[in-house]
């Protein structure tokens, strides 16, 4: 199995670091991206998401390490020579060229014929749906457009990889939504690798086969959507993917955790006796019951509508508890929480805030 | 108070400096000295002496305005190659100049290039031959060139550095080397910041006279030398005025053709 996950790889980062004026952003970062994957690096600015992706284009040098394309060393390859292509967040378009002579562009310098340069302009254009669009002025178009053609640009050039920085970022809710299916329907048509970067969680969620989640040139976790969200590995990415409650608990034994005071059973094993950690409950999972029921017993400070369900906030034992339910309790009234073994994740402190390196 | 009386001052400006001196001078370019209407002020301008020193400056300003070119892109792209601080400092060096009188510019440049000038007497200590430039073409053309450059590198130097870095990257990322980044991004992209300094330099230079008086010893005949003495040593000013109307229109029609594919772009066009 491992022997296989290898030879699919497409890209490999090795060992790799980057500094700026003496701040480290990447360190001695490694990763590896499957054939045909849609990989999402996420995190917060500044945990070098952007450098990984522009270390891939070939943007910026790493200080160490290598990057391997099919098991060859390119760090040192400039990027006009690299088998990738780029979704700039601005777009980044020609300003002087018109929509065709903008996705045209790669195809020239390829020299290719002036008829197979039509028909991929046309299948561009067709796939991103912006059937016409040929002669308009890129300056013209929308923000949505604009970006569609920064896509179709990047896409008839066939590259092994599409790198993509934030390529929503400009847009407004609903149309980075509509956008969102787009990308997920065009990976589908095209079948290339896609490397997507986002401080977006919701959209890392929505899109991806992978997330890395980073924070401060570290790898925190990385896995499927479902597995980051359900089993984060540590406090920074729980709180970073959705909301939760994170609160410090003490491990007495084997599938118990004791936190403020209560013993609340769990289904986490292999834990030191007495180990100090981490508990993170989602809002979702943690049940608003009758006063009297359930491991705690609170006041509702705050109730807010959110469209499908309540979030609710209740002080219990020291801590504000967020929770998210249907039905809405009286401000003031004194509740009970609750939540299921299975609910409760249990995660190790981190030994420094800043040096907690998760491998799955 | 109404937005609109700020333009008060502007408006009598405009009025007093630069419509009324117009009409004026159209006027007396359409009348003779009875008071008569007459094209013949006009027409004037095709006259061989004339048309010889129309020529004569069309030449001067086409290759004042080349070289002014040749030598204001690279230095623009060298500037904005530049770290910021010393960018700052180095533009401020070129503009410098510009803040002595032109006419003093002018005068010590013929102290350079006279015959037992700065020039010469360098040469001479290299035992190089002086040249003879003085009061030539040459002189004239460096004159010109030194005296306009600043109106070309500032233009072209802010439409590269209005070019988005990202606009660069994405080429490289297409697969453009940097030859290929300059021809298809770089300069088409500059294009604008060029034709403005065109016409700051090619409008100037086509219609200068103090130069080529001070450069040229009086030999050079630009047309501005010849409508300059129309009005000042003949005291035609009817005839003055005519050629002024006509080479004035000779250089609309040249800018309006020049820019005729850059109307809608900001800030280039001039009307």
């Amino acid at each position: 199995m491992e022997t296989n996950e290898k030879e699919r790889d497409i890209l490999e980062l090795r060992n790799i670091s980057k500094s700026f004026d003496g701040k480290k952003v990447l360190d001695d970062l490694s990763l590896s991206i499957g054939k045909n994957e849609f990989i999402t690096l996420l995190g917060p600015s500044g945990c070098g998401k952007s450098t990984t992706l522009r270390i891939i284009g070939g943007f910026v040098r790493p200080d160490s390490g290598s990057v391997l394309f099919e098991g060859k060393d390119i760090t040192g390859l400039a990027s006009e020579k690299r088998n990738v292509n780029t979704v700039f967040q601005k777009y980044s378009l020609f300003p002087h060229m018109n929509v065709e002579e903008n996705i045209a562009f790669g195809l020239k310098l390829k020299k290719k014929s002036k008829a197979y340069i039509r028909d991929k302009i046309k299948y561009a254009l067709k796939l991103v749906n912006l059937d016409g669009y040929e002669k308009r002025n890129t300056t013209a178009l929308s923000g949505g457009q604009q970006q569609r053609v920064a896509i179709a640009r990047a896409i008839v050039n066939e590259p092994e990889i599409l790198l993509l920085d934030e390529p929503l970022g400009a847009l407004d809710l609903k149309l980075r939504h509509d956008m969102q299916q787009e990308l997920i329907r065009i990976k589908k048509e095209v079948g290339i690798t896609f490397i997507y970067v986002t401080h977006d969680q919701e959209e890392a969620l929505t899109m991806s086969d992978k997330i890395v989640v980073m924070n401060k040139g570290i790898i925190q976790q990385m896995g499927t959507s479902k597995s980051i969200y359900d089993e984060p590995q540590n406090a920074f990415v729980a709180d970073f993917i959705g909301e939760s409650n994170i609160i410090n608990g003490v491990m007495p034994c084997d599938r118990v955790v004791e936190i403020f005071g209560v013993k609340i059973p769990c289904v986490d094993e292999g834990f030191a006796k007495g180990e100090q950690v981490d508990v993170v409950i989602r809002p979702e999972d943690l049940e608003i019951r009758p006063e009297g029921e359930g491991f705690f017993t609170g006041r509702v400070t705050s109730v807010l509508f959110k469209g499908a369900y309540y979030k609710i906030n209740v002080c219990a034992g020291d801590y504000e508890w967020v929770s998210q339910s249907v039905n809405a309790p009286e401000v003031g009234t004194r509740v009970g929480l609750y939540v299921l073994p299975d609910n409760i994740q249990i995660m190790h402190k981190p030994k420094s805030e800043d040096a907690e390196i998760i491998k799955e | 108070m109404k937005r609109k009386y700020l333009s008060t001052p502007y408006i009598i400006w405009v009025i007093g400096f630069t419509l009324f001196p117009l009409i004026t001078i159209a006027v007396s370019a359409f009348t003779n000295d009875d008071g008569a209407f007459t094209w013949d002020n006009i027409v004037a301008i095709s006259e061989p002496i004339n048309r010889q020193a129309l020529l004569f400056s069309l030449a001067i300003a086409f290759g004042c305005t080349l070289i002014c070119i040749l030598l204001a892109y690279p230095t623009a792209l060298f500037l904005k190659s530049f770290r910021f601080k010393r960018k700052g400092f180095t533009i401020f060096l070129l503009v410098l100049p510009m803040w002595m009188n032109f006419i003093l510019r002018i005068l010590a440049w013929q102290m350079i290039l006279s015959k037992n000038g700065i020039l010469n007497f360098i040469l001479g200590k290299f035992g190089l031959t002086p040249l003879a430039i003085s009061n030539t073409w040459i002189a004239l053309m460096i004159g010109m060139v030194y005296d306009f450059l600043p109106y070309m590198i500032l233009p072209i130097f802010n439409a590269i550095s209005d070019i988005d870095e990202d606009l660069i990257e994405a080429a490289r990322d297409l697969g453009a080397g940097s030859f290929t980044v300059f021809r298809k991004i770089i300069f088409p992209l500059s294009m604008p910041g060029m034709l403005s300094g065109v016409v700051m330099v090619f409008v100037p230079a086509m219609t200068s006279f103090v130069i080529a008086d001070i450069l040229g010893g009086g030999k050079l005949q630009l047309i501005g030398n010849i409508i300059e003495q129309e009005f000042m040593k003949s005291m035609n000013w009817h005839l003055g005025a005519g050629l002024s109307i006509s080479l004035m229109l000779l250089v609309l029609i040249g800018l309006a053709f020049t820019m005729r594919n850059d109307m809608e772009e900001k800030g280039t066009a001039i009307w």
